[in-house]
């Protein structure tokens, strides 16, 4: 099917990564040209998971398609989740309860640690440093096992819908979350030991795959890439949605550009997500954890945007309306498709070996990209 | 800058515009050839600085397609819509990857799903859909697959 292999008659290696290789962490499939070691070009070829999950939730209704989203980026599935629900809201102009939005907000803040957690231990074992993972899944599994507790589910949670949340917290998640708080709380620390504050990993990460803000901008890049460049984008912030407006906390931002700041990003909004939910799961209030909408959903004739902040950056969900009780036409802005697009402008010059960091700081999750 | 004075500074650039009605931001609609000029003028226009292109799709309306464009600005933070209406058997549209680089994934991807030819586009292939696809572009409304297309 591909006729790229072999040798360019500039005498440049063609060399295939993917579509079944342990560092892409899914089905990438990566054509790199390369002079000796060094990196002239690097073209991605994606559609290996792709479902047409945009035509799918055309014949979907406006409660049935939120759960389609749960599979684009399956580590952010509240986030998704929460993007479709808000922006089906605000089609219908429907209030959603101060107890449902704490619950939300708390939800995805969890998702958040959850996936960066899968992130750090991924990507530190691509560089080759193998405990980080077990340390990671340790925890990622107490957030997966408290939302087995609420939502039934581990992965595809499927628990935000219009008008709030599917049913009320469990009666064990505050306290469970407060002992997983104190506990995680040193956690971060202990990674600063381990992987962050390591020499060898430090001279791995610094000045690899280089972005400039500018870039950042020009290619789209959002969510950690981005503001480790620099670039203010933090929707939570720039456009607050649910009670993010009212809670405290820092956007983070790094300036050097280079794969070590993308790290730091995440690693210390972890940091933040935490103290977000240690603001709010005292104050959980009462009532209910629902809108009262119709059994049958028509959104106006229209167009609807929302954006939201998911662990890989902005995601954008547009739905246009003629009037009936499915979607016209939905877009899925996915932040991972216009991180990906930037790879090649940041591996180019750089060395094969190197490839790897760069992958692994954008956070690449292929159901996001290929949707 | 707040919509109103967003309308009324676009508004000087062009001679005949006409923003739609609603909305969350200024929508405006264009001829194709009118595109790209435009949006090297809101690009480098320093009042206006849209420097970054958040969204790229395309809207099959049976009888037409219209491209939009959601674009803001990271320095003012307003955000504008443009959009351009093609003809739907031979659809064709400047391409506006020199300008925001971010457009040129976006635009591969309008491309195979929706058959919209993009002039001067760098790299104008296959980007989702498999080597040899043949036949119509999955995401426009007549595109049936009786085998793996799921209806409820």
């Amino acid at each position: 099917m591909f006729e790229e292999q072999g040798i360019t008659p500039e005498g440049d290696l063609i060399v295939n990564v993917g579509p079944q290789h342990p560092a892409t962490h899914g089905v990438l499939h990566l054509v790199i040209t390369l002079n000796g070691e060094t990196i002239k070009k690097v073209e991605p070829h994606l559609g290996y998971i792709h479902r047409s999950i945009e035509k799918m939730c055309e014949s979907l209704s406006y409660r049935q398609f939120i759960y389609v989203t749960s599979r684009m980026d399956y580590l952010s599935a509240h986030i998704n989740n929460h993007a479709c629900a808000l922006c089906v809201e605000k089609g219908l102009q429907v209030e959603v309860p101060p107890k449902a939005q704490v619950i939300r907000v708390l939800l995805d803040e969890l998702t958040r640690i959850a996936s960066h957690e899968l992130w750090w231990g991924a990507m530190a074992m691509d560089i080759g440093a193998f405990t980080p993972f077990f340390h990671a899944f340790r925890e990622r599994e107490t957030i997966n096992d408290i939302m087995e507790e609420t939502c039934g589910a581990r992965l595809t949670m499927n628990f935000m819908m219009p008008g709030g949340v599917m049913q009320d917290l469990h009666p064990n998640f505050q306290a469970r979350v407060k002992s997983f708080i104190q506990q995680y709380k040193h956690k971060i620390g202990e990674y600063a030991e381990l992987l962050t504050g390591n020499i060898i990993f430090k001279n791995r990460m610094k000045n690899v795959g280089v972005l400039s803000p500018e870039d950042a901008i020009s290619y789209g890049c959002t969510g950690p890439t981005a503001r480790g460049s620099g670039v203010s984008c933090d929707i939570r912030k720039l456009y607050p949605y649910e009670v993010y407006g009212q809670v405290d906390f820092d956007e983070i931002l790094e300036t050097g550009g280079d794969s070590l700041s993308r790290y730091m990003v995440r690693i210390r909004e972890m940091q933040q997500s935490i103290r977000i939910i240690e603001q709010l799961i005292d104050g959980i209030p009462e009532g209910d954890f629902q809108a009262k909408t119709k059994a049958v959903l028509k959104l106006p004739k229209g167009e609807f945007y929302q954006r939201v902040e998911t662990a890989r950056g902005e995601l954008g969900v547009y739905i246009v309306s003629e009037g009936g009780t499915t979607p016209y036409r939905i877009k899925f802005r996915s932040p991972g498709f216009s991180n990906l697009s930037v790879l090649d402008r940041i591996a180019r010059g750089g060395k094969l070996g190197d490839l790897v960091a760069m992958m692994g700081t954008l956070d690449l999750v292929i159901p996001d990209i290929d949707r | 800058m707040l919509n109103d004075e967003l309308r009324a500074n676009i508004s000087q650039l062009l001679t005949n515009t006409s923003f739609e009605e609603g909305g969350e931001w200024p929508t405006l609609t264009l001829g194709a050839d009118e595109l790209l000029p435009l949006a090297l003028r809101l690009r480098d226009d320093d009042a206006l600085f849209f420097n970054y292109l958040f969204c790229l799709t395309c809207i099959d309306w049976k009888t037409h397609l219209t491209m939009v464009y959601h674009l803001t600005s990271t320095k003012y933070r307003h955000s504008l819509v443009l959009k351009v209406k093609l003809d739907r058997d031979k659809p064709a549209v400047e391409s506006l990857s020199f300008v925001w680089r971010t457009a040129e994934f976006h635009e591969r991807e309008v491309y195979e799903l929706f058959g919209v030819d993009f002039i001067h586009h760098p790299d104008l292939r296959l980007l989702i859909l498999p080597d040899g696809w043949e036949g119509k572009n999955p995401l426009r409304k007549d595109f049936e697959d009786p085998i793996n297309m799921i209806r409820l």
